[in-house]
């Protein structure tokens, strides 16, 4: 075993950890036991099933076409955990899938394009899912934001529909809003790393003997992507979003005010 | 003043703006707020629609800014059809004053500059005086503005636009007497000046002020005569 690999030894030693979360929910009473239990079981059987399954997508000797597929999938798996959490908002499966298919389309074109990274299994796969990942959690909350602008500020909408405005000059200021609040925790996120906490791409490649200062150039070049995959895949949603919510002839439709 | 009551049967359709034609509209649910509603909107007059809560006088109103559609009937600003125009310009024609003042984010010139982002200030002083309000005040932010104040800016903001009629809806329900009897009067010389001006009331006095018509609606329809005549008797034994 080279000193990158941890095996199950490892893994079952990191449970410590969990064995100490669990003895503090039993000691404060959070009742969080078996939550805690389901989810680290849910997480390693998910884990080893992937990890499975991208050994075969990741093999030298494998199409790259095994790849693109598992990218497809991942499209698609998105719209679905966007729906999900986002139950409240019209048609969200097919925005959020065709957000996080730009995002794909987008990202990978730079990162292939420019030579980034080279084009095989084991780039593309890890590198569309960071994408994705990265961008879901802000496309749903640019949707909700959008909704509840649009819904919370109708009369201010509305009065400006009256004085003969256009529905996209109507909700400029609104969409703006919200597509500043999904943006800035990623540019937050940005501006701190290295300050205040390393990021994964980078911890992983320093535990798996990368000299630093190229693990720093490769998470930069991610961390770069992300933020335009965040920003594009945001304003993808945003935009369609809030045409789904406008009639042809610039009425606001009846908006569902988000719970949360 | 001495206001006419009827509907829009039997009109001479000279001189009249906006014209509900039996409209009808049902909310999302399929609940129907309006029935076959007439109503004539003429040039230099203040018409007043009254009635109780709920008998769609605001729903009435959108229906004339074009805010929604309705699902029987017309409603014709010169003659045609407002689904046959363009709704933005519909919405410039027929302008539409709030319940409760609209001020957005920023100063009273970047509020005016939403309806007309091209015109020079001195347009902007010369509708602010034509409202009441000091031009002065075009660099106050807008959030600070008296509720009196605020419902002028709006009545400014929309007078940008150039419109042909002014739809009114309760613009002093939230505004104390003097603000009232002010907006009252400004509503007057806008009908004086030819715009067509309809108000919504539910205050009798602030209607025999101000109506040179009155429509009552009752449960999303025309009242009949008698009911219109019920309606207005009953509110003024309410006020005395």
């Amino acid at each position: 075993m080279s000193d990158t690999q941890i095996g199950w030894m490892g893994v079952t030693a990191s449970l410590a950890l969990v064995a100490i979360a669990i003895g503090l929910s039993l000691w404060q009473q959070l009742h969080l036991t078996r939550s805690m239990l389901w989810s680290v079981a849910r997480a390693a059987v998910q884990l080893l099933l992937v990890g499975f399954a991208l050994r075969l997508v990741l093999d030298s000797k494998a199409s790259v076409w095994w790849a693109w597929l598992w990218v497809v999938v991942m499209v698609v798996f998105s719209g679905f955990t966007i729906r999900s959490r986002a139950k409240e908002i019209p048609g969200i499966f097919l925005l959020g899938t065709i957000s996080m298919l730009t995002v794909v389309v987008v990202s990978l074109s730079v990162i292939f394009g420019f030579h980034i990274f080279p084009m095989q299994g084991r780039t593309i796969v890890p590198l569309a899912g960071m994408m994705i990942g990265n961008s879901m959690t802000s496309c749903v909350l640019v949707g909700r934001r959008i909704v509840g602008e649009l819904s919370d500020k109708r009369d201010e909408v509305e009065a400006r529909l009256a004085l003969g405005l256009s529905w996209q000059d109507a909700s400029r200021p609104n969409v703006r809003a919200a597509l500043r609040t999904a943006l800035v925790p990623q540019i937050e996120t940005t501006k701190a790393v290295g300050l205040v906490f390393l990021p994964g791409a980078m911890t992983g490649l320093v535990l798996a003997g990368v000299d630093a200062v190229d693990a720093v150039t490769i998470q930069l070049a991610l961390m770069y992507l992300v933020l335009g995959s965040v920003a594009t895949s945001v304003t993808v949603i945003g935009l369609g979003l809030t045409r789904q919510v406008f009639t042809p002839d610039h009425r606001l439709k009846p908006i569902a005010r988000s719970s949360h | 003043m001495l206001a006419t009551m009827g509907t829009a049967a039997n009109r001479d359709d000279e001189g009249v703006l906006l014209q509900f034609d039996t409209v009808s509209f049902s909310a999302p649910g399929g609940t129907e707020l309006l029935h076959r509603v007439d109503l004539c909107v003429d040039r230099g007059a203040v018409t007043v629609l009254a009635g109780p809560s709920g008998a769609g006088k605001s729903t009435l109103l959108r229906l004339g800014n074009r805010l929604e559609v309705p699902s029987g009937g017309l409603v014709r600003f010169k003659g045609t059809d407002l689904t046959a125009l363009d709704p933005q310009q519909v919405r410039r024609s027929v302008g539409m004053i709030f319940q409760r003042p609209i001020p957005f984010p920023g100063t009273v010139r970047s509020n005016l500059a939403v309806a007309d982002a091209s015109a020079p200030d001195s347009t902007f002083f010369d509708v602010l005086c034509r409202v009441g309000l000091d031009p002065s005040m075009l660099e106050r932010v807008a959030d600070d503005l008296s509720g009196g104040e605020a419902q002028r800016m709006c009545i400014a903001r929309t007078l940008l636009t150039e419109p042909e009629v002014i739809l009114m809806d309760e613009p002093t329900s939230s505004l104390d007497p003097e603000n009232r009897i002010g907006i009252e009067d400004l509503a007057r010389d806008l009908a004086q000046e030819g715009i067509g001006v309809v108000w919504v009331s539910h205050d009798l006095s602030q209607v025999q002020r101000i109506a040179d018509r009155i429509e009552v609606l009752v449960e999303g329809r025309n009242a009949t005569p008698t009911e219109s005549l019920t309606y207005l008797e009953q509110r003024t034994e309410g006020d005395r």
